[in-house]
Order: C-alpha cells, then sequence, then structure tokens
C-alpha cells in the first residue's frame, strides 16, 4: 500500500514587500527540489566520489581502551613514511575551545592522541595506502602501548569527588557548572502538588547517511591547501584549519561537496580533517579519508545524553508554580570546536521552561567529563531532551490532579495575548499561539472519541495511549545569543550574493551550506520571488570558501532566515539595479520600471534580463554614460532585526498501542500542528518534518548506545545500534499555520530541527498513558520493549 | 572496514569445491549468499585466504523430491521460498518463516544453507527447520555425504556439525499431510531484525507428529516434547505456567524477559495454528 502523508494547510496570506502572488517559483511555492535530480540519481558528489591523481586514502589507528597513558607507538620499519603520529604533527595545535563563561575548563584534544586516550575510538595513528584495505592493513601492524586508567563511563561517577581525573590539571571532572537561581518560595508555598522525578535520555550517534570524510591536497599554483570535506560549515572550518594548523587563511580553502545529511555532526572542526591535511601538506600529495559506519558509531557516540532531577510545583488545577531542576549532561572527554562542550548545558537550562508560562525556576547544570567521545550539538541541541522531561512532568501533575493532560498544558502554555512574551529564563518569544497548536492537536485526533476507544479496549485486555508534547524553537538566533553561551566563535551578519549572468540568468553565491535539508532550493525561490525569474534560471553555488561570501553556516535551524534574508537583500538590490538598467535601454526613469516574468516592463515596451546583462557586459556601448558603475553583481550582509531568535513552536500528538506481553510500541496516529512562519517552501518544510519527527522517534523508542563498564562500546554495527525503519513510523500527519515573525525578512522563522524535538515526550507520554492502569511509568529513553514489559513485569511481581 | 585480502574462487561444480577443500592448507571460507559472510569479512572477523563461492554450483541449487520428502539444494536463496517459487513440503510454512527474515535486499541474496552454517542463534531457519523434523545433507572434503538430523546439527551459538572441509548440500524436509498445521511466531524490535525470540509449532495428526521449538535462546533451538504432546492432545493453547515450567526446566538460566517473550511466542503460534485449522 502506498503510504500518502496527508498535509493540511491553514494559510493567510499576507502582503508582504516582495510578496507578488505571481512568481510561480518564488516564497510559499510548491517547488520541487532542484538538488534532488542528482542526489536520486547517483549524480551527487560527495567526498567519496572525488578523483585525483595519486590519491592516497587513510585509515586510522584508533583507542582500543577507554582511558590511559599512550605510552607508545610502534611502527613496523617498512611503514615509516606511512604512518603518522602526535610526535609526527609536533606543529598542530590542540583543539582547545575556550569560553567566556566563569568556571568553565577548556580541553585539549590533539588530532592524534598524545600522552593519553579519553575514549574509544581516539585517533591515535593516520595510516595512508593506495586503498583504504591496504591502509587498514598497515593500521594493523601499529602496535600501541596504553597504560589503562580506571575509566569514567557515567556522569555520576564522574562527578564524585574521589572519582579519577580525566583532565589532570583540572581540580574536578566538570567542564561546567551553571544556576539559574529563580525565587521558588511562591512556590513552595502555594503547591498542592509536588512532583518528583528522575529522566534519562540515552547516549546516540547522530547516522547521517554520509559520515563524515575529508580530502585534502596542495595547490602548488595558489600556495592553498585545499580541503574538500563534509561539513556544514565550510567557512568555520577554514578558519579552525588555518588555526591548528598555524597558516594564514589565505593559504586554506574549504569545499564542502554534496554533503549527505549532517544533523549538527558536522558542525564542528574534525580532528580527521587536521590529521589529514597534515599529512597532504607533507606528502604533497591528496589523502582522503571517509569515515565508516563502525567508527561512527563508536567514535560518533556524542549526543543527546542528559540526566534530570526534577521537582514541579503546581496548584490542584495543575497550574505550574515552579520548577526546580538539576541537569547532568554526559559531555564525553572533550569540549569541540567552535561550540565548546557547554552549549547543551546552556541551552538545557535556558530552554527546560520552554513554551510554558513559569514564574518560578531554578535550574543547576553540569556538564560532566566521560570517558566517551565529545560532545556535539545534534539537531534540536538539548531541546529534544528539556522537551522530554517538561512534557512528562505535565503529565504526571495532570495524573496527580486528574485533569486531561492536554486540558493541563494548554493552559500552562504562554498564551498568544502576551506575544512577544519574555519568559523566566529571558527569552524574547516573537510571535505565536502555542495554545492554538494543542487545540489543534486535540480536535485532530479527537480526544473524547478517543477516551471512549481507550476504555472500551481495556475491558478487552488492548492498551491504548495518547501523549502530547509541546516545544518552542529557538531559530536563527545571533550575535548577543552566541556570545551570551560565551562561544570563541559568533556568527554576525551573514551574507549572499546575488548576480545577472551574462546571459541574463541568476546566481546566487552563499557561503552557507546545503547537506539535504533543500537550502539550495529554497534561497532560489527568494531570488526568483524578487527577480520574477523562474527558478530553473537560477543557479546556486554553495559551500566553497574560495567562491562564496562568509557565512558561518548552517546550524541553529538559521539557514533560511539567515541565508534566505540575505539572498533576499541581495536580490532586492539587484532587482533596483536591474531597473536602473533598463531605464536606460527603456529611455524612461527608473522608478517607472516593474519587473515581470523575467523582463523588465514601463509601459508596454519591455526588455527581457538577457539584453540588459547583454549590455552591461558585452555591449557596454549600448549604455548611457551615466551609467550606475556598480554593475550587477550584489553582496549584502544580513540579520534579523533581533538576535534573540524567532521561535517556531509545535504540537505533537501521538497515539499508541502497547503490547503488554511483548513491550512493543505501534502507532495508531500521529499528528503536527506547526507554526514556523513563512514557509517559503511547503513541501520541503513537510520533508524537514517527517524527517525530524522520525529521528525523533529513533529517540523515544530505538537509539542508544550502550557501554560495558570498562567504557567499550557495545553497539557498533547497525544490528545493534537499532534506527527506525519505514515501517516503524507512523503515518504522520500535518497541519500548519503561518505566524510570520516581525522580525525577519519574510517573516520566515527556523524549521529545520524542530520536529526531532517532541516526539520523545509525546511518544512516552503515550505509553505511560496506555500503561497507567498497570501503574507502570516510564521515564528512561529509549522506551525499548525490553525495558517496557521489564517494567510491567515488575509491576505485576507480588512484592 | 575492508576485509583482508583474500582469493575469490568460483567453482563450477561440487566436485571441484570439494576438492579445493582437500587440495590446501590455505585458511578457506566458503561463502554463499554473503550476507552473514560479508560483514564478518568487513569487520575483519573472519580472514580467510581463500573464499571458495557455492552459491552458483548447481547441485546446491536443486529440489529434488520423493514420496515422503522434499530436497532443498544448500544455496537456494530466502527469496525464492518467500515467492513460493519451490515446491511445499507444508503449506505455506516457508514461505512465511523466508517473509520474515530481514529485508528483501538481503533475502534476494541469502540462502537457506548459510543460515544454517552461519548458526546464529536468532535467526529463523534453524529453528523453523527444527520444529519441521528436517535433516541436512553434508559432503565432506573426500566426497562422502552424511546426514543429520536438524536436532543434532548446532551444537552451539555459530557452531555446527559441519566442519570447515565439508560442504552443506541440502536440506530434506518431511512431506505433511493436508491436515498438518503450524504456528510460527517471532518477536523483534522492527522489521526485518533478528529475533528476540521464536517459537514454532508443528503438528501433523496422519503423522502423529507435534513438536513444539523455541528459538532465539542462548544456543541451538530448543524442543519441548512435552509441550509438543500436550498441544496435540488437548488442542488448546499452555498456559503460562506450564510453559513456564517446562522452559525452566529445559533452560534453566534464561533471563526472565527472554523466559516471558518465549511464552508469548509460543502462545501466539499456538493460537495461530489452532485457528488455522
Ligand atoms: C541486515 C540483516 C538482517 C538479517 N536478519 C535476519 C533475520 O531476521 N533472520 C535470519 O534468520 N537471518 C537474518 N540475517 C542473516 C541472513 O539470513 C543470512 O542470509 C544468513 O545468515 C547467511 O546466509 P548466506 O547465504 O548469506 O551465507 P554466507 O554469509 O555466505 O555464509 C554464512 C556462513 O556459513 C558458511 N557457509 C555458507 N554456505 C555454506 C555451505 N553450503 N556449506 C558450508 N558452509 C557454508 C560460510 O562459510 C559462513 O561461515 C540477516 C542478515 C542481515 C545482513
Amino acid at each position: 500500500m502506498l503510504h500518502v502523508f496527508e498535509v493540511y494547510v491553514k494559510t493567510d496570506k499576507q502582503n508582504l514587500p516582495g510578496w507578488s502572488g505571481e512568481v510561480k517559483t518564488g516564497i510559499g511555492a510548491c517547488v520541487t527540489r532542484k538538488e534532488d535530480a542528482r542526489l536520486l540519481s547517483g549524480h551527487a558528489k560527495f567526498v567519496g566520489d572525488l578523483k585525483f591523481p595519486r590519491l592516497l586514502e587513510a585509515a586510522y589507528v584508533r583507542s582500543p581502551l577507554a582511558h590511559g597513558h599512550l605510552k607508545s607507538v610502534t611502527i613496523p620499519e617498512e611503514y615509516k613514511n606511512k604512518v603518522f603520529t602526535a610526535w609526527d604533527l609536533a606543529e598542530v595545535l590542540p583543539i582547545r575551545p575556550e569560553s567566556t563563561l566563569p568556571g568553565y575548563k577548556a580541553s585539549e584534544q590533539y588530532p592524534l592522541a598524545k600522552d593519553k586516550v579519553r575514549f574509544v575510538g581516539e585517533c591515535i595513528a593516520i595510516c595512508v595506502a593506495p586503498t583504504r584495505a591496504e591502509a587498514e592493513d598497515i593500521a594493523e601492524q601499529v602496535v600501541v602501548d596504553i597504560d589503562p586508567l580506571p575509566p569514567l563511563v557515567n556522569a555520576s561517577d564522574a562527578k564524585s569527588h574521589d572519582a579519577p581525573r580525566l583532565h589532570e590539571d583540572w581540580d574536578d571532572n566538570l567542564f561546567l557548572t551553571t544556576a539559574f537561581d529563580g525565587d521558588l518560595a511562591f512556590a513552595e508555598k502555594n503547591a498542592t502538588v509536588v512532583i518528583e522525578r528522575e529522566y534519562k535520555t540515552a547516549r546516540q550517534c547522530m547516522n547521517p547517511l554520509e559520515g563524515k570524510g575529508t580530502l585534502s591536497y596542495w595547490d602548488e599554483k595558489a600556495g592553498q591547501l585545499v580541503v574538500y570535506t563534509s561539513t556544514q560549515v565550510p567557512h568555520l572550518i577554514r578558519t579552525g584549519i588555518a588555526q591548528h594548523l598555524q597558516m594564514d587563511q589565505g593559504q586554506v580553502r574549504v569545499i564542502a561537496p554534496d554533503v549527505g545529511g549532517g544533523f549538527g555532526y558536522k558542525c564542528v572542526l574534525q580532528p580527521e580533517e587536521l590529521s589529514v591535511s597534515w599529512v597532504a601538506r607533507k606528502l604533497k600529495r591528496p589523502v582522503r579519508w571517509v569515515e565508516d559506519r563502525r567508527e561512527h558509531l563508536v567514535a560518533g557516540a556524542n549526543t543527546r545524553q542528559h540526566h534530570y532531577t526534577l521537582k514541579a510545583y503546581a496548584d490542584d488545577r495543575g497550574k505550574l508554580l515552579g520548577i526546580d531542576a538539576e541537569i547532568t549532561v554526559d559531555v564525553g572527554a572533550y569540549s569541540v570546536w567552535p561550540f565548546t562542550a557547554c552549549l547543551e548545558a546552556a541551552q538545557a537550562g535556558g530552554n527546560l521552561p520552554g513554551p510554558y508560562a513559569l514564574e518560578g525556576y531554578r535550574c543547576k547544570t553540569y556538564s560532566v567529563a566521560t570517558n566517551k567521545p565529545g560532545f556535539t550539538p545534534y539537531r534540536g541541541v538539548a531541546r529534544p531532551g528539556v522537551c522530554f522531561a517538561m512534557e512528562l512532568t505535565i503529565d504526571a501533575i495532570a495524573r496527580a490532579v486528574d485533569r486531561e493532560p492536554a486540558d493541563v498544558r494548554r493552559e500552562n502554555l504562554v498564551p498568544g495575548s502576551a506575544m512577544p512574551y519574555t519568559n523566566v529564563t529571558g527569552k524574547f518569544y516573537d510571535s505565536g499561539d502555542y495554545q492554538r497548536s494543542v487545540s489543534e492537536a486535540t480536535q485532530a485526533i479527537g480526544l473524547e472519541a478517543f477516551r471512549e476507544r481507550q476504555k472500551e479496549a481495556r475491558v478487552h485486555g488492548r492498551f491504548l495511549g495518547l501523549g502530547f508534547g509541546t516545544f518552542t524553537e529557538q531559530s536563527a538566533h545571533g550575535t548577543k545569543v552566541f556570545a551570551s553561551w560565551g562561544l570563541p566563535l559568533v556568527p554576525g551578519y551573514e551574507q549572499a550574493m546575488v548576480k545577472l549572468t551574462p546571459s541574463g540568468s541568476v546566481e546566487i553565491r552563499s557561503g552557507n551550506h546545503s547537506f539535504g535539508q533543500g537550502l539550495e532550493t529554497a534561497i532560489g525561490q527568494v531570488a526568483s520571488e524578487w527577480l520574477t525569474v523562474d527558478i530553473s534560471k537560477i543557479s546556486v553555488l554553495m559551500g566553497d570558501t574560495g567562491m562564496t561570501p562568509y557565512s558561518t553556516g548552517a546550524y541553529a535551524s538559521r539557514g533560511m532566515v539567515m541565508a534566505g534574508g540575505a539572498v533576499s537583500k541581495a536580490a532586492e538590490e539587484l532587482a533596483t539595479r536591474i531597473k536602473i538598467h533598463a531605464s536606460h535601454l527603456l529611455q524612461c526613469k527608473a522608478e517607472d520600471v516593474i519587473l515581470k516574468d523575467g523582463e523588465a516592463w514601463s509601459g508596454v515596451a519591455s526588455v527581457d534580463f538577457a539584453d540588459i546583462a547583454r549590455a552591461w557586459y558585452l555591449r557596454p556601448d549600448q549604455l548611457d554614460e551615466e551609467v550606475d558603475t556598480a554593475g550587477l553583481e550584489v553582496t549584502q550582509g544580513y540579520k534579523p532585526d533581533i538576535d534573540t531568535g524567532v521561535f517556531t513552536y509545535a504540537t505533537h500528538a501521538a497515539v499508541v498501542e502497547v503490547d503488554p506481553d511483548t513491550g512493543q510500541v505501534s502507532f495508531e496516529d500521529y499528528y503536527v500542528f506547526e507554526d514556523c512562519g513563512r514557509r517559503v517552501n511547503p513541501l520541503i518544510l513537510e520533508g524537514q518534518t517527517y524527517g525530524g519527527a522520525a529521528q525523533g522517534i529513533g529517540t523515544a523508542l530505538f537509539e542508544e548506545v550502550l557501554y560495558d563498564p570498562s567504557g567499550q562500546p557495545l553497539t557498533s554495527t547497525l544490528a545493534d545500534y537499532v534506527l527506525p525503519g519505514a515501517a516503524e513510523l507512523p503515518h504522520f500527519r500535518l497541519e500548519h499555520t503561518e505566524t510570520l515573525s516581525p522580525y525577519t525578512r519574510h517573516g520566515i522563522k527556523g524549521v529545520g530541527e524542530g520536529a526531532a524535538i517532541a516526539p520523545s515526550g509525546a511518544v512516552l507520554n503515550a505509553i505511560n498513558d496506555a500503561l497507567e492502569p498497570l501503574g507502570v511509568e516510564i521515564n528512561e529513553l529509549p522506551a525499548t520493549p525490553h525495558k517496557i514489559l521489564s517494567a510491567i513485569m515488575v509491576a505485576n511481581s507480588p512484592e | 572496514m575492508k576485509p583482508v585480502d583474500f582469493q575469490f574462487t568460483q567453482p563450477a561444480t561440487l566436485a571441484e569445491a570439494t576438492q579445493m577443500l582437500r587440495d590446501t592448507n590455505e585458511e578457506i571460507k566458503i561463502m554463499s549468499g554473503g550476507q552473514s559472510l560479508g560483514p564478518m569479512l568487513n569487520l575483519r572477523l573472519a580472514r580467510p585466504e581463500k573464499i571458495v563461492s557455492v552459491s552458483g554450483l548447481s547441485e546446491l541449487r536443486e529440489v529434488n523430491q520423493g514420496e515422503d520428502f522434499i530436497e532443498f539444494g544448500a544455496a537456494l536463496r530466502h527469496a525464492e521460498f518467500e515467492d513460493g517459487a519451490l515446491l511445499e513440503p507444508i503449506s505455506g510454512m516457508m514461505r512465511h518463516v523466508a517473509s520474515g527474515i530481514a529485508y528483501r535486499a538481503v533475502r534476494n541474496r541469502g540462502t537457506i544453507g548459510g543460515s544454517l552454517c552461519h548458526a546464529d542463534p536468532a535467526a529463523d531457519w534453524i529453528t523453523a527447520l527444527t520444529a519441521l523434523g528436517a535433516s541436512v545433507r553434508i559432503v565432506s572434503a573426500q566426497g562422502d555425504t552424511r546426514d543429520i538430523d536438524m536436532t543434532r546439527f548446532m551444537h552451539g551459538a555459530y557452531r555446527t556439525e559441519v566442519n570447515s572441509d565439508e560442504i552443506l548440500k541440502s536440506v530434506i524436509l518431511p512431506r505433511y499431510s493436508s491436515s498438518a498445521v503450524w504456528g510460527y511466531y517471532k518477536t523483534c524490535r522492527k522489521v526485518g531484525e533478528f529475533a528476540d525470540a521464536i517459537a514454532a509449532w508443528v503438528a501433523d495428526r496422519e503423522k502423529r507428529y507435534s513438536r513444539v521449538v523455541f528459538g532465539s535462546t542462548a544456543g541451538a533451538p530448543i524442543v519441548s516434547v512435552l509441550l509438543g504432546r500436550q498441544i496435540a492432545v488437548t488442542g488448546e493453547v499452555p498456559s503460562n505456567e506450564v510453559i513456564k515450567a517446562e522452559l525452566a526446566r529445559l533452560a534453566p538460566d534464561l533471563d526472565p524477559v527472554k523466559q516471558h517473550l518465549l511464552i508469548v511466542s509460543l502462545q501466539r503460534c499456538t493460537k495461530q495454528a489452532l485457528n488455522h485449522d
């Protein structure tokens, strides 16, 4: 049977600058993605597809132990010039991201381990050979001698005072401790309900289809190290490589070719990018390394793992009065560049209250160093964790006051009438109607009818449950926010170039990147809108630092807002210039020129863009003397009117059935009501929502990196690290509304990450709703059949 | 994740293949569909010097039948069983079991013999064929054949009767009458995954046959004569307590969750089978 996704659109058409409603491929159009033609037909070019003469392939010798002193690395004589270690890379600086947050401790990660290894899979030596298999043969011959140290496998052990130190010069294992010290006196005094819970989320791997990959060579003519790398942030990586290899940035060119998914995994400087580049520069030969799935599942096990102890105060209607929480992030061994080990905890502490109008809030966060790969921001960054904790708490409160969770949830949300709203942690919610998202979801699911069915099913021993998850997602937050997180690198104005080519077509250059999220098409639509040119005549060049203006790249759901905004600004300016040039050819005033269907019109006379471009580039003799010499290439910088980000929000609602005899969870329904402001391309947005929700369901039910007590990962293949497949996913139903942000071009808000945030809250609430009659409550991710069944068996056992 | 350097050979006949096994002291691995051996090679858990491919041997792709048996070549693929392209010793069961193995891409290459020789305790054929009272035919390097009953085939996890210089040639199944019934239930985390628990029941009144088998335990599948007899006599799904007591006797070391899943699997598979009637 064909799986047809249903999409309902509730849109309020707005008259915005640039909204002509006539451009068929402009903003709001369901244009199919341009990039799919190559991506889906095997014509894309990923790092693994590149061909270079004399190319060497690299394999790494990686640490077999979680913690130990690296005493020696012995290389067989015949491989001496094919294997390199930290001692060879002496001039390469360790990755040591600084932060201005008080109390932050910096870690030093050498691209090849030196003195110490701190997680299984840490790179120790790089081996090169004509093929990967031969490089792996060499790697097997390299002998590493490691004096084992006691491993720190979980954050609670690592936190204790007598735990061994991961970083010798630290006085504990804490990267950072933060405290938000709000006032809970009112809550403590007036609460009639106090809920205490412990929540756990699992460590995860992000599993983009294409893992990391990097290919470097020395370009003699340009005097440049050219680095093709699978990244979301090519300009940042250029800065990172230049800094760490101690080169001038002019000597480094980074090119992100087609990238097969990022999700945050590729928004940081990779140690492998440094060692591969170093070897390429040293040997003056192209060198490539492509991460395989095993390397990914071991050395890429770097995200999502939180632990919460949470106390919630509410009145007898379930109104939230206060939250007192402790959040522990199991950071792993190292801080990543440039986002550091502490972005996660900063985001968690700041976002736990989420969409709720909460007055009393106290929260301590701990960023704990453990013997695992260093924490990297993953789609949703911290919010899947905090949303899970918060949403389960709301339902626990609802059960305690014996009310419908949907009602308690809705009543606690920031009302639309309060917008814009500054919440307890100082987040500025720009616009939206959060409560409506719950009402819509309640209606779409058919709450009352569901409760009837649920009751009826229980009589027959069937356990159905309904759960909601509501979130806000800060997107495209800017300079001040990143500066407040203490990061060494802060995004500012996003640049983009839009130009008319000599044949009258349009070319966009952006230093942001498109790695599966459709940005290539979507920013084309923005230019299409302003210039009235069909998208088939718009080409987009991204990812090459040698050809594109600076951008800090794609993360924080900022691509559409930032790159889209910059393209919008540049295209607007180009439209103005085109009108001026056209006025020469049409012998009229520039103000009288309008653009339509890729032509410039004055009254009944018109010239097309090809004529305008030809005059400027090829036949300037046709132009007047006083022509605008700025030409038809425009670069502009853009950021939203506020730095605090624009907030997307949504409510997810899941209906599940739990099989009490096997612990299996199956979906009956899954509904999403979402508002991400202006939908530039509704099709892409749907895709982003399905994909994000699928990943969120992976978090909820399947994905989990497990370690044995010595810190050995037990989930190093996809047979053990379980990802959801098509058959495990629900039939998603989506509805959208558009509350335009007053602070961004076209009212756009970010959407890339959002859908990954809510599923674990919605799904676990549904499971707990189903299992309530059995006295079972699951507060730990993922909710595997084994976990559910064990909990049921414990609840059923006599004592 | 690239294999060690090895030589890949494709003998044209079974005789040529056995000769290769006989004439060398190289480390040899037989490859059939490669769906289990492939990952083992890539992880360098298998490090052969030479691979002898048997997937194209016509002797291993034949189906022979007699009055009371059908013999399936070891290199017949899961997909061929799934698609009903082959004779059926019992109505529908081979198709059902095959269709629940992995994903279609794996079933297109993976073979019944390869699955048996790999002997993953969680694999499907091992349990299903034990329930069906099958035996396997093994050819030695010298060309001698011997038949082994499935109940004695698997020695433990990833260990079988087949020695490293032997080839599994075929699987021989008894034919069942049209009144035979079967149930096969597999619990697993998602479509295409190896089982967390398997239970199978096959019964044929005409042949006075009734067998219950539990799979995906720590080692070889577990046959319960007692439960087989009880279900045949009562025609009812056995109770929790009865199955639990029997499992406690046959496999005392099972963890409680695994035990519970086996109980549920048996109840569901017998229910399936009894409703068939
Ligand atoms: C993603 C995935 C999911 C899977 N899920 C399941 C599942 O749900 N259930 C299930 O049962 N299986 C599952 N499998 C395993 C699959 O069924 C394999 O096809 C099977 O285990 C091996 O068969 P093969 O023909 O590919 O054997 P190969 O991989 O070629 O060989 C396996 C082993 O048997 C030996 N061997 C093969 N043929 C012979 C022979 N004729 N004589 C002697 N030795 C021989 C080989 O030397 C090797 O040691 C899965 C596999 C994958 C990759």
